[in-house]
Formats: C-alpha cells, sequence, structure tokens
C-alpha cells in the first residue's frame, strides 16, 4: 500500500525553510538551464525558419557562405536562363543576384561595434522572400545610398531607424525603412541596392550569390543539379533551406560551455537536495518505524521519500520556469561562425525547453533522494522506535 | 579543550553532511573559478609585453575587406614604429571539414614575421628553412603536438575562402609564450595562383617602439588613410582578439550571470546544512551557555565551522578547476590566457570562506541568544 501523497507535502511544509532553500538552489540551477536552452532554441528556429523551399542558392564552388562567394556577371546571366528558373507574372525570370558584405555597426548599449550582413539585391530579390514584409517606410530606391533594416535591430544599433543615418562604406546612407522578417535569418540583415552596393564596395565586377526561383518543389531539386552540372559556370547550388540549415551550428560554443555549466550546477543542486533528504529522514526515523509497524512495506516507504525529493525538486524547476519566463522573446545577438556577422534572435523559453527543464530538475530530485530513501527504507523498526 | 578542535569536532559530528555540503561547494566553487580565470583572461589581462607593444590595422569596413599592400610603406614612416608584417587570414581545414581540423592558418611575410613576433622562439636554422622554401610553413609547438607534425612533414590544407589548396612542408615549430595553435605560411603561395588576392593582405601586425607608443601609433595610422580608399582601424592586439570575443554576444553578462547565480546557490547549499546543525544543536548551545561561554564564543563556533566546510570544500573545487583551466588554455589562441594564478587562487579561497561566514550568520546569531530556559526545552 502506498503512502498518501499528503504526508509528503505536509512534511515540506512542517520544514519550510529546509524546503524552501533547497528549492531555491535547485530554481536557480534550472534559471541557467532555461537560460541556455532558449538562447540555443531561439538560434534553431532563426534558421530553421529561413528559406524558401522552392529557392536555390547558387554560390562558387568550395564557398561555405555567401560572404566568400563570387559569381561573375557573364556567369549569372547564363544562370538566369537556365530550364528550370520560373517567370512572374510580369514574364520576368525569377532570379535575384545578391551582393553580400560586412559592415561594422556600433550598438546602442554602448559595448562596442558588430559586423552586420548587408546585403544588396533588386525588387526581385524581395520578390523571391515573400515572408519578409514592410513595416514603417519604403524599399531603398535604385541608385540611391538607401537602406531598411531589420525591426529587431532598430534599438540594438544606433541610428539604426527611419530618416537617420547609417555610416559604412565610403559615406553615411539613410535609412528609409523597416522590415519585418518574421524571426528568419533575415532579421540580422540590412538591405540596400545591389548596384548602389557595387559601386561602393568595387564589387563591379559580379555578385556574391545568386538566388534562383523554381517552379515547384520537385523541381527546385532538378534546378539544383541543373546548376551543378552546367559546366560554362562551374558553380555549385544548394536548396536555400539547406542552406541555412547547415548555419545552425553557430551555436557551437555556447552550447558547449552551456551544457557544461549546467551539468556542473545540477551535481551541485544535488547534492544539496540529498543533504536536505538525509536530513528529512534522520528528524522521522521514529516516524517511519511506526509507519512500519503500521504495515506499510519498506518498497512504499522508499517510493514515498523518493516522491518527496522529486515534489522538492519539481517544486524549484517550477520556480525556476516562472522566474525565466519574463525573458522569453528577448532579442540578443551571436555571430555566426560561417558569416562572421551577427545573428539576431529571440530567447525562446519553448514549451519544449520548459519540459526539459522539468525533466532536468526531476533528475536532480531523483538522484538527490534515492540514497536517503534507500536509507530509510532499511531502517531497523525496533532501533528506530527506541532511537 | 581549543575552539579550533571543537569547531573541528562540530564539524565532523555529521560526517555524511558534511561530505555532502562540501562536496557541493566544490563543485561550484570549481565552476566559478573557472569562470573568473576566462573572465581574468579576457578582460583583465594585457598579454606578454611584446604583445601589448603590437597594433593590427585592418580595413575599418570588415575584417573582410582587404588592404592594399602599400600601406605598408607608408605605415613605415610613421614614428614609433619598428617593424611590420602583413597577415591574411587563410581559413582552411585539414584533411576534412570536422572541427578538430580546423585551426588558424595565416599567410605572412615570413622575413618580417621573425621582427614582428621576436618573443616566439624559434630555431634559427628553421627559420632560414621556413624563409627560403616557398612552400614552407611554421606551426606552434602545440598544434604540431596535437597533429603529431614534424619537421619536414607535408600537408595539405583545403580551400575555403581563396581558391587553392596549398600542399606545405613543415619547416619549423616556434614556441610562444602562450599557445596559439596557429600557422603561418608564405604569401607568395596563395598570391601565384589566386590572382585576386595579389597585395590585398588582411591586416598589418606592427610592432611598436614601446607600450607607451602604442596609441600614437594607432592614431597615426588611422589618420594617415583617413580619406584613402581602405580606411583604416588599428587597435591593440588585445582588442583585436577581444573583437572575437564579443561576437559572441555578451560575454560578460554571461559570466556575471552564473557566476553570480553560482554563488548564490552555493549560499543556499552551505546556509541550508548550517540550519540544519545549528537546530539540532539547540540544546546544547543552551548548556554551553549554562557553562559560562560567551554570545560571542558561541557565534564563533558555528561561524567557524561552516567557513572550516566551505574553505575545505572550496579548495577541493579549486585544485581540480585549476587542472581545468589549464586544459582550456591549451586550446590556444584567444583561450590562452585563460589560466590560474596565484591571485585568482588567493581570491576563490577568500569567496569560499566568504561563502561559509555569510551562511551562518543568520543560524547563529537566532542560536546565540536564545534564552537558556528555552533551549533546554527544545525538542530537537
Amino acid at each position: 500500500m502506498a503512502i498518501p501523497l499528503s504526508y509528503n507535502l505536509r512534511n515540506m511544509r512542517q520544514r519550510k525553510s529546509a524546503t524552501l532553500m533547497t528549492a531555491l538552489g535547485i530554481a536557480l540551477t534550472v534559471t541557467t538551464a532555461i537560460f541556455i536552452m532558449s538562447l540555443l532554441a531561439g538560434l534553431d528556429a532563426a534558421f530553421r525558419a529561413s528559406g524558401d523551399p522552392q529557392n536555390v542558392l547558387v554560390m562558387r564552388k568550395g564557398s561555405a557562405a555567401e560572404l566568400s562567394s563570387g559569381i561573375s556577371h557573364d556567369a549569372a546571366a547564363v544562370l538566369k536562363t537556365l530550364p528550370g528558373v520560373a517567370r512572374d507574372a510580369q514574364g520576368q525570370q525569377m532570379a535575384s543576384g545578391e551582393l553580400v558584405v560586412i559592415v561594422v555597426l556600433p550598438r546602442s548599449d554602448g559595448t562596442g561595434d558588430t559586423n552586420v550582413t548587408l546585403r544588396g539585391m533588386t525588387a526581385m530579390g524581395r520578390e523571391l522572400r515573400p515572408t519578409v514584409h514592410l513595416v514603417s517606410g519604403r524599399w531603398p530606391a535604385d541608385g540611391q545610398r538607401e537602406v531598411t533594416v531589420p525591426t529587431s535591430m532598430t534599438k540594438r544599433f544606433i541610428n539604426a531607424s527611419v530618416g537617420n543615418d547609417l555610416r559604412f562604406g565610403k559615406n553615411a546612407w539613410r535609412v528609409v525603412g523597416v522590415f519585418d522578417a518574421a524571426g528568419t535569418a533575415h532579421e540580422s540583415e540590412v538591405w540596400a541596392d545591389v548596384h548602389q552596393m557595387a559601386t561602393e564596395f568595387n564589387r563591379e565586377y559580379g555578385v556574391s550569390s545568386m538566388l534562383l526561383h523554381a517552379y515547384d518543389k520537385a523541381s527546385a531539386t532538378t534546378l539544383v543539379q541543373t546548376v551543378i552540372d552546367d559546366q560554362r559556370t562551374k558553380l555549385d547550388a544548394q536548396l536555400e533551406t539547406e542552406y541555412y540549415a547547415s548555419q545552425t551550428k553557430s551555436g557551437g560554443i555556447i552550447r558547449v560551455v552551456g551544457i557544461i555549466v549546467a551539468i556542473v550546477m545540477a551535481v551541485g543542486s544535488s547534492f544539496a537536495a540529498m543533504n536536505t533528504m538525509y536530513a528529512a529522514v534522520a528528524y522521522r526515523m521514529r516516524e517511519i518505524a511506526t509507519l512500519r509497524v503500521l504495515g506499510f512495506s519498506r518498497a512504499s516507504i522508499l517510493l514515498s521519500f523518493v516522491i518527496e525529493s522529486l515534489l522538492l525538486a519539481l517544486l524549484g524547476g517550477v520556480v525556476g520556469v516562472i522566474l525565466m519566463l519574463p525573458f522569453n522573446g528577448m532579442t540578443t545577438g551571436t555571430s555566426n561562425n560561417v558569416t562572421f556577422s551577427e545573428v539576431a534572435f529571440s530567447l525562446r523559453v519553448t514549451p519544449g525547453v520548459i519540459t526539459t527543464a522539468l525533466i532536468f530538475s526531476a533528475m536532480m530530485g531523483l538522484i538527490g533522494g534515492l540514497l536517503p530513501a534507500w536509507h530509510a527504507a532499511r531502517q531497523n523498526i525496533l532501533t528506530a522506535l527506541r532511537g | 579543550m581549543t575552539l579550533s578542535l571543537f569547531i573541528t569536532k562540530s564539524a565532523l559530528r555529521n560526517k555524511r553532511r558534511t561530505l555532502l555540503t562540501m562536496l557541493g561547494v566544490a563543485v561550484s566553487l570549481g565552476l566559478l573559478t573557472v569562470m573568473m580565470s576566462v573572465w581574468k583572461g579576457f578582460y583583465l589581462d594585457k598579454g606578454s609585453a611584446e604583445a601589448a607593444q603590437r597594433v593590427i590595422t585592418r580595413h575599418k569596413v570588415s575584417l573582410t575587406n582587404f588592404l592594399p599592400s602599400y600601406y605598408a610603406d607608408r605605415i613605415r614612416t610613421i614614428p614609433g614604429v619598428v617593424a611590420l608584417v602583413p597577415n591574411s587570414w587563410f581559413g582552411g581545414t585539414y584533411k576534412d571539414d570536422k572541427s578538430g581540423n580546423f585551426f588558424a592558418q595565416f599567410f605572412t611575410d615570413a622575413v618580417e614575421w621573425a621582427k614582428v613576433y621576436p618573443e616566439y622562439r624559434i630555431d634559427p636554422d628553421e627559420l632560414h628553412a621556413w624563409q627560403r622554401d616557398r612552400a614552407g610553413a611554421i606551426v606552434d609547438d602545440a598544434l604540431a603536438k596535437q597533429y603529431n607534425w614534424k619537421v619536414g612533414q607535408k600537408i595539405i590544407l583545403k580551400r575555403n575562402i581563396y581558391p587553392v589548396d596549398p600542399e606545405l612542408t613543415i619547416r619549423g615549430i616556434y614556441h610562444p609564450p602562450e599557445a596559439t595553435k596557429t600557422m603561418y605560411f608564405h604569401r607568395e603561395y596563395v598570391e601565384e595562383a589566386v590572382s585576386w588576392a595579389k597585395g590585398q593582405p588582411g591586416t598589418f601586425s606592427i610592432m611598436c617602439a614601446s607600450p607607451e607608443a602604442v596609441s600614437q601609433v594607432s592614431q597615426a595610422v588611422d589618420e594617415m588613410f583617413r580619406n584613402a580608399p581602405a580606411p583604416t582601424k588599428t587597435e591593440s592586439e588585445k582588442a583585436f582578439q577581444l573583437g572575437f570575443v564579443n561576437m559572441l554576444g555578451n560575454v560578460k553578462a554571461f559570466i556575471l550571470g552564473i557566476g553570480g547565480a553560482v554563488v548564490f546557490a552555493t549560499l543556499l547549499v552551505s546556509a541550508n546544512t548550517m540550519a540544519m546543525a545549528i537546530r539540532e544543536r539547540t540544546r546544547e548551545v543552551a548548556v554551553l551557555k549554562i557553562l559560562g561561554f560567551q554570545r560571542a564564543t558561541i557565534l564563533t563556533l558555528f561561524v567557524g565551522e561552516a567557513m572550516l566546510q566551505c574553505l575545505i570544500g572550496g579548495l577541493f573545487g579549486i585544485l581540480p578547476a585549476t587542472l581545468m583551466t589549464a586544459v582550456v588554455s591549451s586550446m590556444g589562441g584567444f583561450f590562452s590566457g585563460i589560466k590560474m594564478t596565484p591571485g585568482l587562487f588567493v581570491v576563490a579561497v577568500l569567496v569560499a570562506a566568504f561563502i561559509g561566514f555569510i551562511s551562518a550568520i543568520v543560524p547563529s546569531y537566532n542560536a546565540s541568544k536564545l534564552a537558556i530556559v528555552d533551549g533546554l526545552r527544545h525538542i530537537g
């Protein structure tokens, strides 16, 4: 027969300060774990959502990123006419030659400069990315030193708002609009006119990359192969979605450091939980013996104390989750290992993160509670009653 | 019985509890020590004396923009400049794309290189052999050890930025004061294979006459090219490296946040133990008072016990942490500054003592002011 749960709850309430201190210690560990997990969840989401399955990205062979890629105007012209490249309502080939460079912008929190990706395109480039839309202002006009910035950047960088000038390249660029990129990787990019950028950065000889739009998902795969097989251009192609998916490893350092920190803190918290549970057992020696005399089995005593430890840890876990919830959606940035430029993303306390955090805290409770519970269950009834 | 013996005896009374507390404190302080050494390595150290005399000039717009190589001769005319060398990041991989096979590679000017990095000790014969062989390369001892490379060995780098796969022979192994895990090879190798790379170095590393000349040289360089087609940004070697750390995000806040959480969590562990330990001794405290012990003595007794626990636990954490920082430091590059020092050790021990002190102060104060009658009546 199992010992009722209310027995454990009452005991926890009886020893308020020990329960609170242990739970709070576990809560701190859980907070750290959630913080790191939500960072990574946000980072993953930023890349996973990026790219259109119908889009094919063409780069130079051997380039891991658009930044180190280059395509001559001749090759770009060939790519546009490849069979499989869709045409829009006006009969134009849906292909966008784009320039990608990195510029340095000062952060508004005064912590220095950050590398930011600057992408140059024409109206076609925006047509190929229907998830990106203007929030205010307008898109950069052709041949003008104008840029649009993503919403995530307006607060994080100095002067990154409509009407102000950003200083990079040879001179100032006017911010004429703000766009929303629906949490995709474009959320970290400043967009400008491709021709104006070519003059500014001495890149008249070609573009960085080429984005082609296929008729449907199936023909996109065919188009990738067509580009790779083309002997005139000798370029490499991949689905746009695959390109961004391959960049999720950017959080590598955060992931490794985060996991180590979380595990070390969890070990410390498990010791604390163990201490509290040993004390709980020690105070209740006579009680436990009485329970045994009343007919409760060793197994139910063991179970009861493990459950109490789990409850203690889960209390800590819940407090940890509550402490971290306000940080959900907070925007931050890290560097992309592939492009060396900033990736802006939001902390995401997702249901998955919360579940993992609660399991994580339960693990601490289990590890901390098992030995003391075993100790309690193995007590000799007579000595315990006398003690 | 002396006070210290009394404290030791009390601490050993519940051995399991004391041990668990110590282990908890050990784990946390170990983590905290590593965090502190990272902080110190990144934000407090200035690097070796020679490194403090070096500045790095790059294109103002970004690292991916190149500088014209004729800048070198103009920079040499600036007073306070002793030597300079063009360095370009090659960014290739060794063997395959696994992250373990990625390390820093620069193509450089082999003659000027020796003047800018005088603290990198290298056998003069090996240096000359490298300078003579255009397909030669040098690596630091840590990198050579990692891949088990010997002088004379041939290795191939795979391309990423520049469309060439260099086939290089290791001509020498240099010994920097701190591991760099960096390979240097010849500019000519890449420039002959890739026409657009010609005369376009990524950065200039400049050796200044003295640490005092650093800021004046930096300003003079940037002033010189303010209106040139490629304006420059010049900063100390340390600041340049820190730029990469900052790109990871707000590392400072990250370290501070975790450090704070760790200290607070440890405080809770220790406080919980002391609260339990003192509560079960309520009656003893009353007896001690009857025997004539002062409140101050009783306070010292408990606070001393907590501090002893935390200090021993702390030491058990700080020592392994020292080993860990040695491992991190051997990763080279900007990790090489992450090292344990006597100063850090003292700080870590002080933190441990502080945690012990704070955690015991409230329960021991309560115990010391307890009325004797209540204490004697207490049912533990």
